[in-house]
């Protein structure tokens, strides 16, 4: 019986694949549709921002020009360099905040996941009910707290608050309860190990792959961020990539002489990220329980 | 000196969590509760030390935020665009993540790449990237279609457009990762009892993914409530989008143009209260269902 319906099946299949010519292709042929979708802007800014200001309203859309490495030097050098110290900001803001979230969210995740203890779920939901507080209820108070120690429109008011990250924490969590093998602190606290260095010494280093996803979801969001900046800062030496651009674009909207400056500042502003993005393709997962099996 | 027991260490774990949750989440929450319940009073001429006193208001600043016409325009305008958005976005990612788990396609990972590669793309940058693309002097889109993308009616799905082309990827993802998840002896069932691959998507696969869908649609409520970036970013390259477009901008107009603290903090408690009033009644809907069916 079995083998019957097994064999109708086969049959169907291939005749499925012998009239369906045209449905075979077609599942690819959207994939590369969405695929032109998501990239046409990207080709379009690389090869925008290789026009001279003339080239930009009179050549080819899809033709390059020559003048890149003159919009490059005019970018470097508008208003003494800030393009320098806006990429310097961005790096120390994603860097450095997704360093710290990392950290925070790995020993909070393996606290969550590796022991028992009063309050553990009360904690958990807490901490991952910040999802659901809208970035603006903070944004306003978070400034007007900063301003009240004085510490707003400083690098301290953008990095600080950037820290705790509910998504990093459920990761952490997820990636420590199936990654670290409960028999193993076990044993080490047999062997008279104490749980600080077990922490330091069995739980993270097992915890690795998982922190490096959870480091770069934390570095692009914090690298995309605009409302918090763009509330914090005030001085225009402190800005991220995101508010410069910004108010490059405000300055630059209304003249086509500027149009090439602020689209080079488009393309290498999104290059890092992409850059960083398609190298490190197998930590982008969204789901980390899985990836620990291995 | 006795080293402290087993019990202590996930709390000493947890601090900086928890530190930080107070510091950057609790009580900016606390303040901006109390900032919308407030205002200043001017007494007298409103000349000299006291004329002007922070008052208790009760719900006053929350009526006015509610009574405001400028305000329920802003809402209107952002539930057509968010609803624009959420359907188009998440219908995008379900077909990508489905195509791409279709054992037929061709070239899948340079598509799934690609989809996924505008969430490394600020969104300042996108916005700015797409602005410039609309721009009737740069447009190669005009070639496509022959619209002012930036009119009074276009604007609404041209920035629906830049919303739709940063997020598909990440939904996609999330989706495309949930689906792998799903054991593939079910497909082979059903392969077996005759489904073809549309009705394994429709009747195997999509019921499995109602959870990530869930999961998806309620984050994307929230980010979309709260759009600020893209109409900011678009400003500058049209009059068509006033300084009051989406909700958070007039609290944020309202915070650090106008100077009303008060109305800003008691706005962005709505918008908060809105936005989790939809994704749980979004969730309770997909549940009612979900029991009625089951």
């Amino acid at each position: 019986m079995a083998g019957v319906t097994a064999a109708t099946a086969h049959r169907r299949r291939a005749h499925g694949a012998f009239a369906g010519r045209p449905w075979g292709v077609a599942p690819t042929a959207l994939l590369l549709l969405g695929a032109i979708y998501c990239l046409f802007p990207v080709f379009w800014v690389l090869i925008a921002a290789t026009k001279s200001p003339g080239e930009l309203f009179s050549t080819p859309t899809l033709a390059f020009g020559t003048g890149f490495f003159d919009n490059v030097a005019e970018l470097f050098a508008y208003r003494d360099g800030v393009f320098w110290l806006w990429a310097a900001n961005t790096l120390i803001y994603a860097g450095g905040g997704a360093l710290l979230s990392t950290a925070v969210s790995a020993v909070s995740g393996y606290a969550l996941a590796k022991y028992r203890f009063p309050g553990r779920n009360a904690i958990f939901n807490l901490l991952i009910g910040g999802i659901l507080v809208p970035a603006v209820v903070l944004a306003i108070p978070q400034y007007l707290l900063f301003s009240q120690i004085g510490l707003a429109d400083s690098h301290w008011a953008v990095l600080l608050p950037q820290i705790l990250h509910p998504y990093g924490i459920y990761l952490a969590r997820v990636y420590a309860a199936a990654a670290i093998p409960d028999s193993l602190l076990e044993a080490g606290r047999i062997d008279g190990a104490g749980e600080g260095h077990l922490m330091t010494r069995v739980a993270l280093p097992l915890m690795v792959p998982g922190m490096v996803t959870i480091f770069l979801f934390q570095f692009v969001a914090i690298w995309n961020n605009f409302l918090l900046p763009f509330i914090m800062l005030g001085d225009d030496q402190k800005f991220p990539l995101t508010v410069g651009l910004f108010t490059l674009l405000q300055a630059g909207a209304n003249q086509p002489a500027l149009y090439n400056l602020i689209l080079t500042g488009a393309l290498l502003s999104i290059v890092p990220l992409i850059a960083l993005f398609l190298t490190m393709q197998r930590y982008w997962k969204t789901d980390l329980s899985s990836g620990a099996v291995k | 000196m006795r080293r402290p027991g087993r019990g202590a260490w996930p709390y000493l774990f947890l601090t900086p969590a928890i530190v930080l949750f107070t510091l950057f989440l609790a009580v900016p929450i606390a303040y901006t509760v109390y900032l919308a319940m407030h205002r200043t009073r001017v007494s007298g001429l409103g000349l000299g030390k006291g004329a002007r006193r922070e008052v208790f208001v009760g719900f006053d600043n929350f009526a006015a935020a509610l009574a405001d016409a400028e305000l329920w325009q802003g809402w209107l305008r952002v539930l057509g665009y968010g609803a624009l958005v959420l359907v188009v976005m998440l219908g995008l990612a379900l077909l990508f993540a489905l195509l791409l788990d279709s054992a037929r396609v061709r070239l899948a990972r340079f598509s799934r790449i690609a989809i996924f590669l505008p969430y490394a793309v600020p969104g300042v940058a996108a916005t700015l990237l797409w602005g410039f693309l609309y721009l009737p002097s740069l447009s190669p889109l005009k070639a496509v279609l022959d619209v002012d993308y930036l009119g009074a009616t276009t604007v609404t799905y041209s920035m629906a457009n830049v919303a739709v082309w940063g997020g598909t990827g990440f939904n996609m993802l999330v989706l495309y990762t949930a689906l792998r998840a799903i054991p593939r002896d079910l497909y082979e069932a059903a392969r077996l009892d005759g489904a073809s691959e549309v009705q394994i998507a429709l009747r195997v696969k999509i019921p499995m993914l109602t959870p990530a869908i869930v999961l998806t649609t309620v984050f994307s409520i929230i980010a979309t409530i709260q759009v600020f970036t893209e109409p900011t970013a678009l400003r500058p390259l049209t009059n068509t989008i006033s300084s009051t477009w989406s909700p958070l901008m007039k609290v944020y107009r309202d915070a650090f143009v106008t100077g009303d603290l008060y109305s800003a903090a008691a706005t962005s408690i709505v918008i908060a209260a809105i936005s989790l009033f939809l994704s749980f009644g979004f969730l309770r809907v997909v549940r009612d269902r979900a029991f009625r069916e089951g």
